[in-house]
């Protein structure tokens, strides 16, 4: 699968830390993020690229999300 | 007490006694290095313990690691980077490592690469993709020292003598880093951990890629000396060429050698050599935020096709000029000396300096001293492929000097080159040109100015 970008609703907080609250998917489905358990900077060894890699969970499963220069996209 | 002679206002900077020992000739900036740098060979040389403990961290194919980062399905393949073919820009700046087992080599042409080596992929370079890595690197390195230098874009030296009691040896440190350099940006480096910068660089050549090695004093007689001289800093091709002569072929042959010979051979360089050969570098790594001391300013092109004649040259010079004049006049300088630098089609090339009758910072009289530069010294027995522009002996805008009492004045000249300055940053750079320019729109098209990324590398500061 690779690289998919996906629209996001993250909140950013008074100290700069982002955190992503909701994802969209490209089929328009939205997720709701459920629980952020780690976000370090990270290279995307799959998909390509690099940025702040979030490890989130979304119904259940474990993503990385990454937020690559404003860009967002899921490894898969 | 304060030194009076002094040109530069230094609030009190210039005082002791080593103000007054080097300032006669130096700029107070370089006197302070040079007073650091003395005591540190007065102190090794007495035997001194002044066990310094210097990372250098050389990234791995760098453009190529990079690009294989954001290119998953490259991964496996022979990747270079590679200039621009059609600008004639078209040699190897990197290759991974797969490329380099074919042989493919870093300078040569793209075809000669891909003829070694068939299905090589050639990527063009992204150089805002690897100042950020260069950036985020350095950030890495920041979380272990202050004082970190950068030598191009993927080279630093790390000064980690101060984080040794906290953070555990060099060798462990550098392990860290590549550990990190690893997890965090997926690329890799070679460290060098020693006890000077000259052999911290040799130690990240020593082993590539991903590897730490430790040049310490009880092992560099052993490791470093049997090393090719040329493989030292500042041994480049002609020095090379005048120490083999001498019989001098290793590090070693060299660090042995009588000082004295070496001094009547290279001149002050022999000393330099011999110091960096025995260990005796003692250059301190730059506190982060501290800036070289300017030296120059200069622009270089290769341009899309062979210059033929002087009126071709005039063109060039003429872009490479403006731009050199600009970036002067934003920082406030002016320049005594101009020198231009050329490069025939053979790829011979030589560079030639001449000093101006009083300082200035108008592209006209650089221009008009680097042609005059030019038809002294090239008689045209081959067409020219690169050529490049330079002001040196810089000094401040409104520092003081000696007026000549017939020369014409230059402010109306002035005034005219701010007003195109001001012109150009608010329509862009095209919106007002020379005439001469738009002869050849093709040869002429480009901007030196602020299409170049600069990479400082400069050991001497």
């Amino acid at each position: 699968m690779g690289k998919t970008f996906v629209k996001v609703t993250a909140e950013h907080d008074t100290d700069g830390k982002t955190k992503p609250l909701a994802l969209v998917w490209i089929n328009g489905e939205r997720y709701e993020i459920d629980k952020v358990t780690d976000a370090r900077l990270a290279p995307a060894l799959k998909a390509g690229g690099l940025g702040m890699r979030y490890t989130v969970r979304v119904q259940g499963k474990e993503v990385y999300l990454f937020e690559d220069e404003g860009r967002w996209f899921v490894e898969g | 007490m304060r030194f009076k002679g002094c040109k530069n206002s230094c609030e009190g900077y210039c005082t002791g006694r080593f103000a007054r020992f080097f300032l006669f000739t130096r700029p107070h900036e370089s006197a302070i290095l040079q007073m650091q740098t003395y005591v540190r060979i007065m102190k090794i040389k007495a035997g001194g313990n002044v066990a310094r403990t210097i990372l250098h961290c050389d990234l791995n194919s760098f453009y190529a690691s990079v690009e294989c980062l954001y290119h998953p399905e490259l991964r496996g393949k022979p990747v270079a980077v590679g200039g621009d073919v059609e600008a004639r820009h078209g040699i190897i700046l990197t290759k991974n490592q797969l490329a380099k087992k074919m042989g493919v080599k870093t300078g040569e042409a793209i075809w000669q690469a891909q003829q070694k080596c068939p299905g090589l992929i050639c990527l063009p370079p992204d150089y805002k993709k690897y100042l950020r890595f260069s950036r985020l690197a350095r950030n890495i390195y920041a979380d272990f020292s202050d004082r970190i230098e950068s030598f191009g874009i993927d080279e630093c030296w790390i000064d980690v003598t101060d984080s040794v009691a906290a953070l555990g040896d060099g060798v462990q440190i550098a392990d860290t880093i590549r550990q990190r350099l690893r997890d965090e940006l997926g690329i890799t480096g070679s460290v060098g951990v020693s006890f000077n910068k000259i052999f911290a660089k040799l130690g990240s050549d020593y082993k590539k890629p991903d590897a730490t090695t430790s040049i310490t004093r009880e092992n560099f007689r052993e490791l470093v000396w049997p090393l090719p001289v040329e493989e030292l800093l500042y041994v480049g091709r002609s020095t090379k060429i005048k120490l083999n002569n001498r019989a001098i072929f290793t590090i070693g042959d060299l660090a042995r050698r009588d000082v004295h010979r070496l001094k009547l051979a290279l001149g002050v360089w022999g000393e330099t050599l011999h110091n960096f050969a025995n260990g005796l570098d003692a250059a301190p790594v730059a506190m982060v935020g501290e800036e070289g001391f300017v030296k120059s300013v200069g622009n270089s092109t290769t341009t899309p096709r062979d210059l033929v004649n002087d009126e071709d040259v005039k063109l060039i010079v003429f872009v490479l000029a403006e731009s050199v004049a600009a970036r002067l006049r934003r920082h406030g300088l002016k320049y005594w000396t101009v020198a231009i630098h050329v490069r025939n089609n053979a790829l011979y090339s030589f560079e030639r300096q001449g000093k101006l009758a009083g300082p200035s910072f108008l592209a006209r009289d650089i221009a008009g001293r680097a042609m005059e530069l030019f038809r002294q010294n090239y008689a045209w027995e081959r067409p020219i492929r690169s050529l490049g522009v330079r002001g040196a002996d810089l000094m401040s805008e409104d520092g003081s000097f000696q007026l000549d009492l017939f020369d014409a004045d230059s402010s109306e000249q002035e005034t005219l080159e701010r007003t195109v300055d001001a012109l150009r940053a608010r329509f862009g750079p095209y919106c007002v040109q020379r005439c001469a320019l738009l002869l050849d729109g093709k040869l002429t098209g480009f901007n030196p100015k602020d299409e170049n990324v600069i990479h400082p590398v400069s050991f001497f500061r």
